[in-house]
Parts: structure tokens; sequence; C-alpha cells
């Protein structure tokens, strides 16, 4: 008896080495399969699309988007040489440049000033970053009317003070612009809610010894709030500039595109060029190129973000 | 540190101007989904009369009902599913060591650079292909996998400590049943921060329902207002402000009832 | 019967830098084992190579004769108690204590019975429906004990359970655990940097430095004849006074200062390495008599601490500190007589350390079986 414990042990300490591969093989498996259920959707609905597209970019397809005839790297050279696209390109930058900066800085001045601490402060919170619970297709029912050419508010504001009605959605000059405005205005709810975040989490005792040194209001806002801000500011910034390349709902229930393609912006292209036209290979051509503009922008604002921002 | 008087009445001030302009679409939108039509047609401003009737002509002439029912259980569904697999896969991340775990969590991060309207194209496709064009299915399942609602709570369960794992180690309790009865309870609040931004997001989406839906069967009820609003002839305001504001209500009373944990909750998986 | 074996065992996280280094040692089965030494020597790492939530790099690792190196902590029938006590938040008491059992599969029955026996002992009665965090720090603890116990495994690994705790609940908690261990007959292995807990709770005790073991003994065994240097200044409070010293003309000459006469009989052993270090306790510097003053020293510090003073002396770069029983009305700078013998002076090798010559004294005189 003894003498086999003894025999075991020995054959035990050989087998160690072994013991040990099934070990890490079995929490190998045991890790895959938690993360099974992830890296499945993932490969179903991101990675293959995404090589999908690159693959069908590369090719003319039939109506039902089977690729037919390899046409290499002419999707991109159509693309590029058509005006409508070029024209959504420079729709969606200046669509960009409109929205980010209006969203953010309207949303930070709302932030700060929601951030004292004064009675009832929390019902003008709410309101803030209630656009935030509105869905694309309500606001952008909300704004229509505001928009519209004879019953609009808008236009009704401009006669009241004796100017003549714009044409908010029709007129291709004001068209772009009316789509930004209530675009910051549906963001703002989101980004509200972030700053605010970001600003109660600025530790008080900052703001106590800039008291104790007689600091003022717009001192301390610039010295101690936007530099404490700033890893708030550059996640918000990065959010909605992907986001606004990605505007899709309020183009479609606000302009369809037009008036002239002033708003057709490149994901509304998409659509139209893919579901409406049916040339996937273009459409597929133009997803590839807003891809690309989306990586760029997140490795620019990585690269950028590691060495100016002020992490505490 | 109380603020002087007239500082005070600066900021109420300042406030509540930007309550009044932010909140102006929304008010006027309520408004009018109570006025009747002869008074938005006019252009009135303050309504002559209040009614109801914009509310029952919606529901008559759309199957806007459905549409709730069909956006509710989308809603439902994807943020179950994002939860479920969302924690699986945060749980992995944190307490399981393996190999090869760095880089699956960098592939996650990577999933985060491909938008999804990027690849909607191949997308629609599958969902076709495997008949799930007005289904649920189609409707819910591309987005139960989701690198942001990992990260949210791979931040929080890293705030568990490390000795809870072990402890259970050495009483024997499994991966599986630890997850069950100890990570989930524990982490419960940033669960419902994730669910209700995960409703929230789902019952908003335009895109893809869009796409994946052809008929009224399962329609979800932002393009069911999209309908109302193309389909709509006389311009009959009344009605169809009456379905938004019927659409935004759900969403509203979420983020009223949630907006402390949402605030929190998105800027912790947003920041560290 | 031996109920932990560690033969050899060493730990590596990263190639080749060995955090322990070729650990022999066993562990009785009955025996309150105290594992103690600086922060980062090792001591959590070696618990948890027992416990099996930390990979063992190299040796074998026994538990009851067996050898477990391959195990998971599950199957190796032993409890832990942590440092944070690792209660589970959401969980009552009762939940807490019964958790484990669940997963042992125990029948409710026996459950029920066990959960109020151990509450019974750890006096949680009342407790046993609140969370954690309603409960003090020393409930806490002993919840986590309780979860411990009622496993009813037979070891016990506790990694600085008391360190959470204030020195009077310290204080308290350590005879508890004490008491609880000889009542259950557990095999515990305790892991703490505070010596004096060693000293007080531990049937033996090992010293441990950088990986490697410095000594394993009796506590009085440790602070009589500490193996080196490392053991000798870790070991007891005050800790030991120390200087360089030489044989010069038969007489040992410490820190160029002191000059005490040797008994002619050390010398030759004394002498024949080039380094010399000696220590002497600070109860061992004696209030001289006028008999048998040897030496006069200014005091510059003195500690009246009630039922004895600490007196602290330069010398050469040194400070010593003595201990004298009772209440002294000494000033600083006075000139007092003290009384050192080479008797009480410990000898060690100043450059491997190690003890040459233990205080020949103490064991005749002052320790006493009762
Ligand atoms: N996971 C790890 N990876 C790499 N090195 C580690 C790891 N854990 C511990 N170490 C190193 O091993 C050494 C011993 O650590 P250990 O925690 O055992 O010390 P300790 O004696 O328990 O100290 P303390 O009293 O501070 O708890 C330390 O130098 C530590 O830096
Ligand atoms: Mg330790």
């Amino acid at each position: 008896m003894n003498e086999m414990t003894i025999h075991r042990e020995s054959l035990a300490t050989v087998d160690f080495e072994k013991v040990k591969k099934r070990q890490r093989m079995g929490s190998f498996f045991k890790g895959i399969l938690f993360l099974l259920p992830s890296i499945v959707l993932f490969s179903v609905f991101l990675f293959y699309p995404m090589v999908r597209t690159i693959y069908l970019s590369f090719f003319l397809t039939d109506n039902s988007g089977v690729p037919t005839v390899f046409v290499g790297l002419d999707n991109f050279t159509n693309i590029f040489s058509s005006p409508i696209f070029q024209q959504s390109l420079q729709s969606t930058i200046l669509f960009v440049l409109y929205t980010v900066p209006g969203a953010i800085l309207i949303s930070l001045f709302l932030a700060v000033i929601a951030n004292e601490k004064l009675r009832g402060i929390g019902i003008f919170r709410t309101m803030f970053s209630s656009t935030m619970g509105i869905s694309v297709a309500a606001a952008s029912v909300f704004w229509m009317f505001l928009f519209h050419p004879t019953m609009g508010w808008l236009n009704q504001l401009l006669q009241v003070v004796g100017l003549d009605g714009i044409g908010w959605l029709t007129d291709p000059k004001w068209a772009l612009l009316s789509v930004s405005i209530s675009t910051v205005w549906m963001n703002i709810g989101f980004t509200f809610l972030i700053l605010l975040g970001g600003l109660q989490s600025i530790d008080s005792y900052l703001y106590e010894s800039a008291d104790i040194d007689g600091a003022g209001y717009f001192y301390k806002l610039r010295r101690i709030t936007i530099p404490m801000l700033s890893p708030t500011l550059f996640f918000v910034v990065t959010v909605t500039l992907i986001n606004a390349f990605q505007t899709f709902g309020q183009i479609d229930m606000l302009t369809r595109g037009g008036p002239q393609n002033e708003t057709n912006l490149i994901v509304y292209s998409i659509y139209q060029e893919a579901f409406m036209n049916y040339q996937y290979g273009t459409a597929s051509a133009q997803a590839i190129i807003l891809f690309l503009i989306i990586l760029v922008i997140t490795i620019v604002q990585f690269k950028l973000g590691e060495r100016k921002v002020h992490y505490q | 540190m109380t603020m002087p008087l007239h500082q005070k009445v600066i900021f109420y001030l300042l406030l509540s101007i930007s309550a009044i302009l932010i909140f102006a679409p929304a008010i006027i939108a309520f408004l009018m989904s109570f006025m009747p039509s002869q008074d938005i047609l006019t252009g009135k401003i303050i309504p002559t009369s209040l009614t109801l009737d914009n509310y029952v002509q919606v529901f008559d002439r759309s199957p806007l009902f459905n549409y709730l029912i069909n956006s509710f259980v989308v809603s439902v569904v994807i943020m179950l599913g994002q939860l479920v697999l969302a924690s699986l896969a945060a749980y992995a991340f944190v307490f399981l060591n393996f190999k090869g775990r760095d880089a699956l969590f960098f592939i996650f991060i990577a999933t985060m650079m491909v938008p999804f309207e990027a690849s909607i194209i191949p997308n629609f496709q599958t969902i076709r292909d495997m008949g799930w064009i007005d289904s649920y299915t189609g409707l819910s399942i591309p987005f139960f996998a989701m690198a942001f609602g990992t990260f949210l709570l791979r931040q929080n369960f890293k705030q568990i400590p490390k000795e809870l794992k072990e402890a259970s180690e050495i009483a024997g309790i499994g991966d599986f049943r630890f997850y069950l009865t100890v990570v989930l309870p524990v982490a419960k609040t940033s669960l419902v921060t994730l669910g209700v931004y995960g409703f929230l997001t789902s019952w908003n989406m335009y895109l893809w329902p869009l796409l994946a839906t052809t008929n009224d069967s399962v329609r979800t009820v932002q393009i069911g207002l999209r309908q109302l609003q193309s389909q709509e002839q006389l311009n009959e305001w009344g009605v169809i402000m009456a379905g938004a504001i019927i659409v935004v209500l759900p969403t509203l009373i979420l983020l009223f009832l949630g907006q402390n944990k949402l605030q929190k909750g998105l800027a912790e998986g947003a920041l560290k | 019967m031996k109920q932990v074996e560690l033969m050899d065992v060493s730990k590596a996280y990263e190639k080749q830098q060995y955090v322990l280094d070729e650990i022999n040692l066993s562990i009785e089965e009955g025996e309150f084992f105290v594992l103690v030494g600086p922060s980062g020597s090792g001591k959590s790492t070696l618990l948890r190579m027992i416990a099996g939530l930390e990979d063992i790099t190299d040796g074998t690792l026994k538990i009851n004769d067996k050898v477990v190196n391959h195990l998971p902590p599950k199957d190796r029938n032993l409890s832990m108690v942590f440092q944070n006590y690792a209660l589970y938040p959401h969980l009552t008491v009762e939940q807490n204590i019964l958790f484990g059992l669940n997963a042992k599969k125990v029948n409710k029955k026996e459950q029920q019975k066990r959960l109020k026996e151990t509450a019974e002992m750890m006096g949680l009665r009342n407790y046993l429906k609140r969370k954690p965090k309603q409960l003090s720090g020393g409930q806490r603890q002993r919840v986590a004990l309780a979860r411990s116990v009622v496993s009813e495994s037979p070891l016990c690994l506790m990694d600085e359970p008391l360190s959470n705790l204030d020195a009077k609940l310290r204080a308290h908690m350590r005879i508890e655990i004490r008491r609880l261990q000889k009542r259950l007959g557990l095999t515990m292995v305790y892991v703490t940097h505070d010596q004096v807990e060693a000293m007080t709770m531990g049937d033996r005790i090992m010293v441990l430095d950088n990986g490697k073991i410095q000594q394993v003994g009796e506590p009085i065994t440790l602070y009589n004849e500490p193996a080196n240097l490392f053991v000798a200044s870790f070991i007891g409070s005050p800790k030991m006074n120390m200087g360089n010293a030489a044989i010069i003309d038969q007489k040992l000459v410490i820190e160029g200062v002191l000059k005490i006469p040797v008994d002619p009989a050390d010398v030759a052993t004394l002498t024949k390495n080039n380094g010399l270090t000696v220590g002497i306790r600070a109860e061992h510097i004696f209030q001289g008599t006028s008999e048998n003053t040897t030496h006069e020293l200014e005091v510059i510090n003195v500690e009246q601490l009630g039922n004895e003073t600490l007196l602290t002396f330069e010398i050469g770069k040194e400070l010593w500190t003595a201990k004298w029983l009772g209440q002294w009305r000494v000033d600083v700078g006075d000139k007092v007589p003290v009384h050192i013998s080479t008797k009480n002076i410990s000898f060690f090798d100043t450059e491997s350390g190690q003890l040459m010559k233990p205080a020949s004294i103490i064991n005749e005189q002052e320790v006493v079986a009762i």
C-alpha cells in the first residue's frame, strides 16, 4: 500500500507538466467560452461585413448585390470623379464643422451653468439632457414643423421682425445649415450629460484652495475647470465627430438628401446608392471611404489625446 | 461658500433662458398635439381649444400600437442580449486568466473603430439571406455584441476585490456560478445603467429598422413615424405631433428616472 | 503527522527572478505556524502557493503527505482568511457563512447545525441577518473567521487578518484566534509582518527575508538565539542593540568605545573572522550597582512607559537602548552606571551575518519553567 502511494506520487511528479498544460488549455477554453457569443456576433456582423465591403468595392454587382464583374479600383475612381460624391463629401465636412463645435460649445456652456449648486438645479439638468431621450425621427418631426415655410414658428418669427421667410429646408443655401441646427439640438442632451459628469468629478478642494487664494469666477473656469475637463472634452469631441460622420436619420426625414444634393451626407449617399440605385459596388467604395475617415479620426485623436490631454 | 445674490440672479436667468430655448421644440410639439388642426393651419400660437382628437386619430389611422409593441420587444431583446454578452465578456477579461486574453481585448477595442453604417450593405445581405428580414431576430441580433458595454462592465468588475474570486475558488465555486451569484448582483447598478442605455439607443434606432423591415408586421415606432410623416397628405401636423410625442414618451420617462446613473455610468465607461 | 510540507519550493513571476528561493519546510498537524518578514519578502506568495492560488514554479508541495502541486484550491481541503476579509457585500452574514457549503453540497440540516454552532462560537448570533456593510471591522473579521471555521477544513491559512483593526481589537483578536485554533485543533499557517503578533501567537515561527528562510523555530529560540543578524534585529522590541566589535588585548572593544573583558576561552573562536558584530538585548544592559558597574554612559533620551523605562545611549555611531524595569527618574545628559557582560552578548560574523556564539547566560537564568 505504502509502496503503491510512493509509486503513484513519483508518477504524479513526472506528470506535472502535462497537468499544467491541460489546466492551461482548460482555462483557455473557459475564457473563449465566455467570450464566444461576442466573438461570433462581432465576426458575423462586424468583421465579415468589413471584409465583404472591401471585396464588394472591387466589383460590379447585380440588383441583389451578387458581385458580377471585377473592376479593380474603378469604383473608387468613379466615385471620386463623380460630382455628386464630391458634393457629398463636401457637405459632410461642412456638416461636421457646423455641428461638432456647435454642439460642444453650447453643451459646455450649459454644463458649466448647470454645475452650480443652486436650488432646483436638478430640473434644469433634466431639461438640458432631455434631447438625449428624443429619437432622431421624433426630433426631425419637431424641427420639420419649425422649419415649415408658412406655418413654421421660425418663419413666423421672422415675419414678426419684418423679414422675409426663409426656405429652411428647400433653399440650397440654407438646407445644410438647417439640418445642422436641428442636429446640434439633438446632440446637446448626450454631450451635456457627459460634460456635466466630467465637471462633477473635479475635486472640490481644487476650487476651495483657489477660493482661498481669492481667484475670480472666470479665472477658475479657465485655470481649473477647462484643464481638468480636458479628458472628458476629448472623449466628447471624438464621439460627436464620429457620430456626425454617421448622420442619417434627420437627412432621411427632413430633406432626403436634397435640395440639389446639398444635404446628401455620406451615409445617406451610401444608402441611396445601395438601396435605391442598387449600385452595391460603388456604395461599398463609399463605405470604405467612410470607414477610412473614421479610422483616421480615431487614430489622430488617440495620438493627440496621448500627448495633449491632461489626465489626472 | 454661498454665492452673492446678484450672481445667483444671473445664473437663474441664464439657466431659464437656456431651458426655454432647449425645451421649445418639444414644448411646441407637445402643445400642437392637443391643438385642433384648424388652429395649426392658421398658424395660431396660442390654441383656442385643447383636444385629444389627434391622439385618437393617430391610433386610428396607423398601426401605431403595433409599432409600439414591436419597438418594445426589439428594445428589450437587444437590451437583454447586450447585458448577457457584455457581462460574460467583461467577466472573462477581468476574472479569467488565459493565453491570448490581451490580444482579444485589443480586438474588442478595435471594433469600436468600425462604424456600423459602413457595413450595412453586407449586413443587409446577411439578414436577407438568412430570411431575417421582417423579423425580430433580424432587428435585434446584430446589436447584441457591444464593445462599449463590455468596457463599462469591465471597468466596474475590476472594482470587485480579487479576494472575492479567490475565496470562491477555495470554497470550490465555479466560474459560471461566481459570475451568476456574486459578480452580477454586486455590479447591479452598472448593469441597470447599461440596460437603460441599451434600451434608449435601441428604441431610437433608425437606419437598421428602415432597412430590415418592409411591412408593418415588425416595423418599429421610429419607422412608423416616418411612414406617418410621409403619408400625411393634408399636412395634419397635430396627428403627426401626437405620434411623435407618443414615440418619445417612454424614452423620456426612462431618461428622467435614470439620468443620474446614466451620467455616472457613461463617464466611467468612457474615461477610465 | 505532517500537514504541510514544502520541498525546494521556488517561485518566479518573471523568468530568473525568484521571489521565493528553495523553501524547505514542514508544518505539523495542529500547529500554529507563523510566517513573518518585512514587506515584499514573499510571505503572501508562499501562502497563496499553499492555497493553490499561485502556481508553483519549482519544487514539491505536499498536504497530508499527498503531492498537491497540480490540484486546484478547492481540492486541497483548506480554508483561507484574507486581509480585507473578502466578504460578499450583497449577502447577509448568514449567507456569507454558508456560501461555500452550498458549493460543497452539504445538506441543509447539516448546514444549519454548523451555522448555529459557529455563530454561537464567534458571537455572531445577533448579526446573522445583517449585510457586511452594517458591521464593524471586528465583526467582519469574525464573519471571515466563521466562514473559514464552518468549512471544517483541517488546514486554515490567514494572510495578515488583523492588520485592518485598531491596536486594542487586534490584541483581543489575537487571543481569540489562538483559542479557536487550539479548540478546533486546526493547523494554522498565519502570515504577518508584525513580529509581536508572530511572537505571541506562533507555536513556531519562520522568518522570511528576500524570498529566503532566515530561521525557523519556537519564538523563544528565535529571540534568544537568532540565527543571523537579520533575525536578531527583526525579532524583539525594542530591537537588539548592535555594534561592530574587535578583540584587542583580550578585551572586546565595541564601536571603538566600549571595552568589555572576555573569557579567554572564547578569544580563539571569536578572532578567527575578520569582522565581528555583537548584539545585546535592551533588557541585558542592567543598571549598575556599586559592585558590578562596568561603564558610565551618558543618557541621550528617556522614554517612560510606566512599568519600565527606556534609556538611549550613544555608542560610537550606534544608538543603544536599555530597558529597565520600574520607573527611573533620569534626565537627558545624566551619566548612569550600567552593567554589561559578555555573557549576555551574541556574536555574529559581520560578513555572513551568521551567529557565531549566542548569549550564554539566558538559558540558565531567565527561562522559567512552570
Ligand atoms: N503578481 C505578481 N507579479 C509579479 N511580482 C509579484 C506579484 N505578486 C507579488 N510579486 C512580487 O513578489 C514579491 C513578494 O510579494 P509578496 O506579496 O509575497 O510579499 P509579502 O511578504 O506578502 O509583503 P507584504 O507584507 O507587503 O504583504 C514582491 O517583491 C512582489 O513585488
Ligand atoms: Mg502580503
